[in-house]
């Protein structure tokens, strides 16, 4: 996280902060398993999901698009464990790949979404005056809008595509730059940002190697809360017909309209991809609120509410 | 107080006017679209130019823009590019469908999940605590759109049953009316009961930790009073701003759950407008909603001041 640059006391100082950094994730994950036990049970579905995602092509028994007329809207068997739907594809094997399509928009989009919100947090802290008041009036009219019509909107102007839904849910972000922004505003008066400016440290240099290090625990907090949003919202919108676009397996579409005609003759097509969909936001959810309890506890309230 | 409401105002009134400058201008920057549509669907016209005329699309955007806001403001939304009707037409029909599932989506959850986070904080760490607490967890993370496909389909499955999908509205026959809207209202509404559920008593166990409950302990007041008349009132000022930051979300599930349950609500024409690329709907709808989320927050930050005379805006 650092760059190498002179070794100054400063650098030494960080790169010993990184070391830290990583042996305190290990500490984490052991604080999570013998403190937060319900948000081990979220960090396990996780990673069994982001496996999935990952070694998709090797767990399911068939390609995603791979139809098997003879075997459509067939129940669960040892060929089919989930089923089959209308063209008879394997559900199992749908479902699997639908993790990929999930956790690769959720991921890609929550780690544009952080750098969005921390770019826009911690300027509109820092710098203040006329430009903090314009950025924060725009989010302000940001906030004002329910997320799923806006992204909506923008995604019926952008078509429908998994990078399109990508870069349009990092927006869902812009909301959380408040928060930053009030870290900022507090770290602002810290003595060592005053010697930083004694010293003539670039705003840029200041910014991005003292501020943002103290703004990295919220940042990481606000993203693992809003990864289940994030994937929620990915699911609402392909399942109105403006995420993921077809072949790929999106769990929100295949719940959609698509689907629902089959649906009472073949319940497990309404059932499953639910299933998945909610272990996920669940799992997401109850991690980021164990961290976010580990990490920061002042944080609590932020985020963990509701969710479209 | 006054001085306030006023402030707050100016500041909607600016927040409504960037949304609607951003909601236009994104729209225009793809052009064409909907001529496109319109000519190949029905040949409304004999070519782009003519039909660019009568739709006022080739006047300048600023033009377009100002006629667009300046509309607004005397309370004229604009005609639909896609039906040549008015929107406000279309949504005065439309309007009461949505504004009733957002309402029984927000009473509803909040009679019910009040009373039950009051009920976990006072038996915290019993095994009530652990059943209620565990469910609201999963409420907040099962999918509205999810919850309303199984309740269109299980029932249908199991019992040959399924919920009611034409809408009535609720002058022609109030009952008839509520049996079709509760349901889906009710689900809208899922989600937001976990949430409130765990922020109550989160909030309801950090009061009671308070010097005041202390002394009212030590006045030897009756248990029933303390919790009930000294610590909610305090705890429900968090909950109530948690309220109104997810009035955003709740109307956003309206879009999917009308959808689902085949409701003629704003979310609906949003959707149909969005279709055909006809963009004065689409935007008028997005700045109504936006309104509404504004107003509601103004409202939310009156009423801390009542709930807690402490707060008092100059």
């Amino acid at each position: 996280m650092v760059s190498n640059e002179n070794m100054s006391t400063e650098a030494v100082v960080s790169r010993a902060h990184g070391n830290s950094l990583r042996s305190s994730a290990r500490n984490l994950i052991a604080r999570l398993y013998r403190e937060k036990p319900l948000g081990f049970i979220g960090a396990v579905i996780v990673f069994i999901m982001i496996t999935m995602a990952a070694f998709a092509p090797w767990i399911a028994p068939y390609p995603f698009d791979e139809p098997h007329y003879s075997n459509s809207l067939e129940g669960s068997s040892p060929a089919f464990i989930m089923g089959t739907d209308f063209l008879g594809r394997d559900l199992f094997s749908r479902l699997v790949y639908g993790a990929r399509v999930s956790i690769t928009v959720a991921v890609g989009s929550v780690l544009l979404g952080s750098l969005l919100a921390g770019i826009l947090g911690i300027t509109s802290g820092y710098i203040g005056g006329r430009y903090d008041t314009i950025v924060q009036r725009a989010v302000d009219a940001w906030m004002s809008v329910p997320p799923l019509l806006f992204l909506l909107f923008i995604m019926s102007i952008l078509g429908p595509s998994a990078l399109n839904v990508t870069i349009v849910l990092g927006l869902v972000a812009i909301r959380e730059s408040r928060v930053l922004r009030g870290s900022v505003l507090s770290i602002k008066e810290n003595a060592y940002i005053e010697a930083a400016r004694i010293n003539a440290a670039s705003t840029g240099r200041i910014l991005w190697q003292h501020v943002l290090p103290n703004v990295m625990v919220p940042i990481i907090i606000l993203a693992s809360l809003r990864l289940g949003q994030v994937i929620l919202i990915e699911a609402s919108l392909s399942f109105l017909g403006y995420g993921v676009p077809a072949p790929f397996p999106s769990w929100g579409r295949m719940l959609s309209s698509e689907s629902r005609n089959y649906m009472e003759t073949a319940p497990w097509l309404a059932i499953w991809p639910g299933v998945f969909l909610s272990l996920t936001v669940f799992g997401w959810n109850v991690l980021g609120d164990a961290l976010r309890d580990l990490l920061d506890p002042r944080m609590r309230g932020t985020g963990g509410g509701y969710r479209s | 107080m006054y001085r306030f409401v006023v402030r707050r105002l100016l500041l909607a009134a600016l927040t409504m006017f960037i949304v609607s400058i951003v909601t236009f201008f994104m729209l225009r920057l793809i052009p064409g679209d909907i001529i496109d549509l319109m000519l190949a669907d029905f040949g409304y016209a004999a070519d782009r130019g003519l039909l660019e005329t009568q739709l006022g699309l080739n006047l300048p955007l600023y033009t377009q823009f100002s006629n667009w806001f300046f509309g607004l403001l005397t309370g004229d939304l604009g005609d639909s590019l896609w039906t040549g009707r008015t929107v406000a037409e279309e949504l005065s029909v439309r309007y009461p469908v949505t504004i009733e599932l957002a309402a029984i989506a927000l009473i509803s959850s909040v009679v019910i999940s009040i009373p039950v986070g009051i009920i976990t904080a006072v038996r915290q760490d019993t095994w009530v605590d652990y059943i209620l607490r565990s469910t609201s967890i999963g409420f907040v993370a099962v999918p509205v759109l999810w919850i309303g496909t199984l309740v269109i389909t299980v029932p249908a499955i199991l019992w040959g049953w399924s919920p009611p999908l034409s809408y009535v509205p609720f002058a022609d026959n109030p009952l008839k009316n509520l049996s079709v809207m509760l349901l889906p209202g009710l689900i809208i509404g899922v989600p937001l009961i976990g949430g409130v559920i765990r922020m109550t008593r989160a909030m309801m166990l950090e009061v009671v930790r308070q010097d005041y409950i202390r002394t009212a302990w030590a006045k030897g007041l009756r248990p029933r009073t303390i919790w009930y008349r000294h610590a909610v009132r305090n705890a429900m000022i968090p909950v109530l701003s948690l309220l109104g930051l997810q009035i955003p979300f709740l109307l956003g599930g309206t879009v999917v759950i009308e959808q689902i349950f085949n409701l003629p609500g704003m979310g609906q024409y949003m959707l149909s407008s969005l279709q055909h690329r006809d963009y004065v709907p689409a935007q008028t709808i997005v700045l109504i909603f936006a309104a509404g989320t504004v107003l509601i927050n103004l409202i939310v930050d009156l009423l801390y001041s009542y709930l807690d005379p402490r707060i008092r805006y100059a």
